[in-house]
């Protein structure tokens, strides 16, 4: 397979997959569960034969049609794009054997609907992985925020939708309202919205000016969740745990902060941004949202909830990563954003299979739970130590590319940051195990419950052990990381 | 090209007139429908025919019965009227195929074979307009088109339409006959009516008087027609009221079938003959274009009918065509061009889901509606994909002409930046008007359903929906495939042009 034959099938074997499910799901179950993880499958083939080309430091590209003079729909395979997609297509696929036991453990309704729609969602992850103009970008962008809605709202019941309409309501008016001026905007001065290294602004705009551009894309691309448009993902966490595993910790939520970064280091570039002053305020804002979103995930008693204020702050890690603006900081980007995605789905798988076997939500009632479900909270503590980044796990390394590169650009705020928010991390994490380990159980008499489903077990084993795994070997993602800033002509 | 092919510009005229008077015979329930669907689509036909060969760079010039100009009547069909044949027999087209159910409802079957009759009068009548080459059988055709839409609008059960089909009626009536003052000022100074020899003669007696108050009544008159602000009052209540299939094929060819007049008399007679007029209808037109948008979408935000709803985002989205064209400009003017043909799309859309609702919905007041989706949640992703079109999101139709109006607003200067907030304020408050409506449909639950149950699927007919949704898809294949309106537009536009330096 050619790499543009691989690129255009990434994108069009989830939606034929969806067909599928579709049309298998009036049929039976199991080959409905069978088309979706041969999807899943197929489409990391498709996607990781692009991963030798980009090791090599190919650009490989399509160009499907033009829109508009100027503007067209194209894309272009570059290293965080690849990451990016490689991460969701290879965690897609766990998730799906994870849905599989979470969907027919609790019985839920509508599990054809849930199937496609996770498909398409997936299509448009690939769109905007490797789109390779701001336009492209958008439709994708837009794809996803609507693809997601039913997933979302898959309850249907009077709170469920209330919440549905927050998550559609902020992502679709901050789009519109602000990405889309943002990228108009980005069009009419440089004449391009291609993503090019090293920027393409440079000389088009000047002053306050590139502190507002910047302003509209970090808060139109608000699935990054920089406060104060963040109050969707606390929303979302209605939908069923699998969606909120791999949507919301992982495709989602980094198709915003990917948006961020690949804006960061391709519309603007990296040098341009460091030298203009009026775009210092990212870093603080990311700064303040880390800390602030901490705050709130303390007082928070419902475990999903908890890992949603959670994930408000590691996304912000990225973010503030990226803007300050240093090589070895854009690597720790991209590294947080793998290592927070095996970290935080471990933990949402978690949560679903306590959810499933016990219907336990609340913080309160997992006293000594441990004992009962081992393996998941086996499972469910790795993923907490890497929140917090304690060794041996994916969360240090990645804090550690951050620091580095903090110490590059000497910006000991960025340092003080994230010794406080770890010390947090570590209060609101620390006491959910110890309660799980070393308290008394308090299951009511009658309520006894052991493990969850296997396939359920099985997902999370495998996202905890990638999460110790990204510890140990991490050279490759460097590598391939290293070159979005070494790269430039 | 062959024989047959040459005589496409009067077959899409005659087509449909001859088809009218026997539709009238057609008793047995359902023919005449059967039949004037038939003639619509045999229209639609012959617009892509003609569209296909004036892509090839051919202009079709025809003379009934053979004789020439000046003593015969000349149709000529070029990019711009062959960009809005295709709007006007598409939007007749989908009309009917989607509206049986509803027009079955709405019209007693006894007159049905006239009010159908009086259909294809009106779609003749249209397409006469823009075949036409002189501005005499305009004027004929624009009575034929007026009077069958006035039957059509008050067609309806309900007896409001008559009070607004006055309305429309009347201020119609003045549009008509201020252009007819004024092609007769034209023709006692020049002694023409063709269009084309106007266009020459009027140079000899450019500055004086008569013609100059001929284009003050022509460009009046039309804006009339065409509901240009402060002009539209005749609108909103014309659509709201008319049967839901009218609505669908007037709201998005009626006005604009005008606005062509308008745009060919001032572009093409007026502009390069006297002097200044391209600053005289800049500055006449613009202020008018931007009140529209401004206020037409501001009263859409309030208003809490669906139909009144998306009559008055009409009234602005005449405002982005008319803003467009009085840029003056080469981008300008494509990028009004192409927002007839996004438009159409986008504003057909939206009714045929308006008609598909009204299926199921007597009451089509916002609060009527709430938690529709439930119940027909086809029919309300089709509404969200024509809303999103008529925001201008990227990846739909309405994207493409307002990213040519954003350019066109650039070249401005100064001026250009306040048309740039204009528009973009526009596509807010569209965003608004929209979401008030998806708010009503999928937020919030129906008021009679007991609580805890679950609400029954029912959806529009089966032919209404796959005609819905094929507009709807049509708004997304026209906001990425963009070549075929495009080159329409911008060759139009070059035309329209053509005399100005």
């Amino acid at each position: 397979m050619s790499p543009e034959t691989a690129i255009l099938a990434a994108l069009a074997v989830p939606l034929a997959g969806a067909l599928l499910i579709g049309l298998t799901g009036r049929v039976n179950a199991n080959l409905r569960e069978t088309c979706t993880l041969l999807t899943a499958a197929t489409l990391i083939y498709c996607v990781w034969q692009l991963l030798p080309l980009i090791f090599a430091g190919e650009r490989p590209g399509v160009q499907l049609l033009d829109v508009l003079p100027g503007i067209s729909i194209a894309f272009e395979v570059e290293p965080l794009g690849m990451l990016f997609a490689a991460m969701a297509s290879g965690l897609w696929l766990i998730n799906s054997i994870y849905s599989i036991g979470y969907m027919r453990g609790n019985r839920e309704k509508n599990q054809t609907r849930f199937y496609v729609m996770f498909a398409v969602s997936l299509a448009a992850v690939m769109g905007i992985a490797f789109a390779g103009n701001l336009f492209t970008l958008f439709l994708f962008y837009e794809m996803l925020t609507l693809s997601t809605y039913p997933l979302v709202s898959h309850k249907g019941d009077a709170a469920t939708v209330r919440s549905a309409r927050t998550y559609l309501g902020i992502l679709i008016s901050a789009s519109i309202g602000l990405l889309l001026p943002a990228i108009i905007w980005t069009y009419s001065v440089a004449g391009t919205g291609d993503f090019t290294v090293g920027g393409i602004l440079r000389g088009h705009i000047e002053g306050p000016q590139i502190g507002l551009l910047l302003g509209l894309f970090v808060f139109g691309a608000a699935k990054a969740a920089v406060m104060p448009v963040h109050r969707w993902l606390p929303a979302a966490m209605v939908a069923p745990t699998p969606v909120s595993a791999l949507l919301h910790a992982v495709a989602v939520v980094k198709a915003g902060v990917f948006t961020i970064v690949k804006i960061i280091v391709y519309v603007f570039g990296v040098d341009f941004l460091f030298a203009a002053p009026s775009s210092d305020w990212l870093f603080f804002a990311a700064a303040f949202t880390i800390i602030a979103a901490s705050l709130v995930a303390l007082k928070q008693q419902n475990l999903k909830r908890l890992l949603a204020y959670s994930t408000i702050a590691q996304l912000s890690y990225v973010v503030m990563a990226s803007a300050i603006l240093k090589p070895l900081a854009e690597v720790g980007a991209a590294m947080h954003m793998l290592a927070h995605s095996f970290g935080k789905i471990t933990l949402f798988f978690a949560a679903g299979a306590i959810y499933t076997a016990s219907k336990k939500t609340e913080l309160g009632q997992l006293r000594g739970i441990g004992r009962r479900m081992p393996i998941t909270m086996i499972a469910f503590t790795i993923g907490a130590l890497s929140m917090i980044g304690v060794p041996p796990t994916a969360g240090f390394v990645s804090k550690w590319y951050i620091l580095a590169g903090a110490f590059q650009a000497d910006n000991y705020l960025a340092l003080a940051t994230i010794i406080i928010s770890t010390a947090l991390n570590a209060a609101y994490f620390l006491p959910i195990i110890y309660l799980a380990w070393f308290e008394k159980d308090n299951t009511p008499p009658g309520q006894e419950h052991g493990e969850a489903p296997f396939a359920v077990l099985l997902a999370l084993a495998i996202t905890a052990a990638l999460t110790i795994g990204l510890f140990v070997y991490s050279a490759p993602v460097y590598e391939l990381e290293s070159q979005l800033v070494r790269g430039q002509p | 090209m062959t024989a047959p092919e040459l005589h496409l510009p009067v077959l899409q005229v005659v087509v449909p007139m001859l088809i009218a008077p026997l539709i009238v015979l057609l008793r047995p329930q359902g023919l005449a429908w059967a039949a004037t669907t038939a003639a619509s689509l045999l229209s639609f036909a012959i617009a892509i025919q003609l569209t296909t060969g004036v892509l090839g760079g051919h202009t079709y010039q025809y003379a009934l019965g053979g004789w020439e100009a000046p003593f015969g009547i000349a149709l000529e069909v070029n990019s711009l009227s062959a960009l809005l044949l295709l709007v006007l027999t598409g939007a007749s087209t989908a009309a009917l195929l989607a509206g049986k159910a509803s027009l079955d409802r709405q019209i007693e079957a006894h007159r049905q074979p006239l009010f159908f009759s009086a259909w294809l009068l009106a779609l003749a009548g249209l397409a006469g307009i823009l075949v036409a080459a002189d501005a005499f059988n305009i004027f004929v055709f624009m009575e034929i088109s007026s009077l069958a839409s006035y039957v059509l609008v008050a067609g309806g059960p309900d007896r409001r339409a008559l009070p607004a089909v006055f309305k429309y009626l009347i201020m119609g009536t003045i549009g008509a006959t201020f252009y007819l003052i004024g092609v007769g000022l034209i023709y006692m100074m020049t002694g023409t009516l063709s269009l084309a020899d106007m266009e020459i003669r009027i140079h000899e007696v450019a500055e004086q008087r008569p013609i100059l108050v001929a284009a003050g009544f022509i460009t009046v008159g039309l804006a009339l027609k065409a509901a240009v602000f402060p002009l539209h009052v005749w609108l909103p209540n014309a659509y709201t009221y008319a049967p839901h299939a009218v609505t669908v094929f007037l709201a998005a060819c009626a006005t604009k079938v005008s606005l062509f007049v308008l745009l060919k008399f001032d572009f093409v007679v007026f502009q390069h003959n006297l002097l200044g007029h391209d600053v005289q209808f800049a500055a006449f037109l613009m202020p008018l274009a931007v009140l529209a948008i401004l206020v037409g979408s501001a009263v859409a935000m309030f208003e809490s009918n669906v139909k009144r709803l998306f009559a008055y985002s009409s009234v602005a989205q005449i405002g982005y065509i008319l803003l467009g064209a009085s840029m003056v400009s080469y981008l300008g003017l494509s990028g009004g061009l192409l927002h007839i043909f996004n438009h159409a799309l986008s504003k057909g859309t939206l009714f045929l889901a308006v008609m598909c609702l009204s299926m199921q919905y007597a009451n089509l007041q916002l609060e009527h509606l709430a938690g529709a989706a439930r119940r027909m949640p086809w029919t309300m992703a089709a509404l969200v994909v024509g809303g999103l079109s008529l925001i201008g999101v990227p990846g739909t139709a309405g994207f493409v002409s307002k990213w040519y109006l954003l350019t066109a607003a650039l070249e401005q200067g100064a001026l250009g930046m306040f048309l740039i907030a204009v528009i973009v304020l526009g596509s807010l408050m569209a965003v608004v008007y929209i979401w008030r409506i998806i708010e009503a449909a999928w937020f919030t639950a129906p008021a009679e359903a007991p609580p805890g149950a679950q609400q029954m699927r029912t959806e529009a007919p089966t032919l209404m929906l796959v005609v819905t949704w094929l507009a709807a898809l049509s708004n997304i294949w026209f906001g990425l495939v963009t070549h075929v309106p495009r080159e329409l537009a911008t060759t139009a536009a070059a035309n329209l042009l053509r005399h100005l330096p």
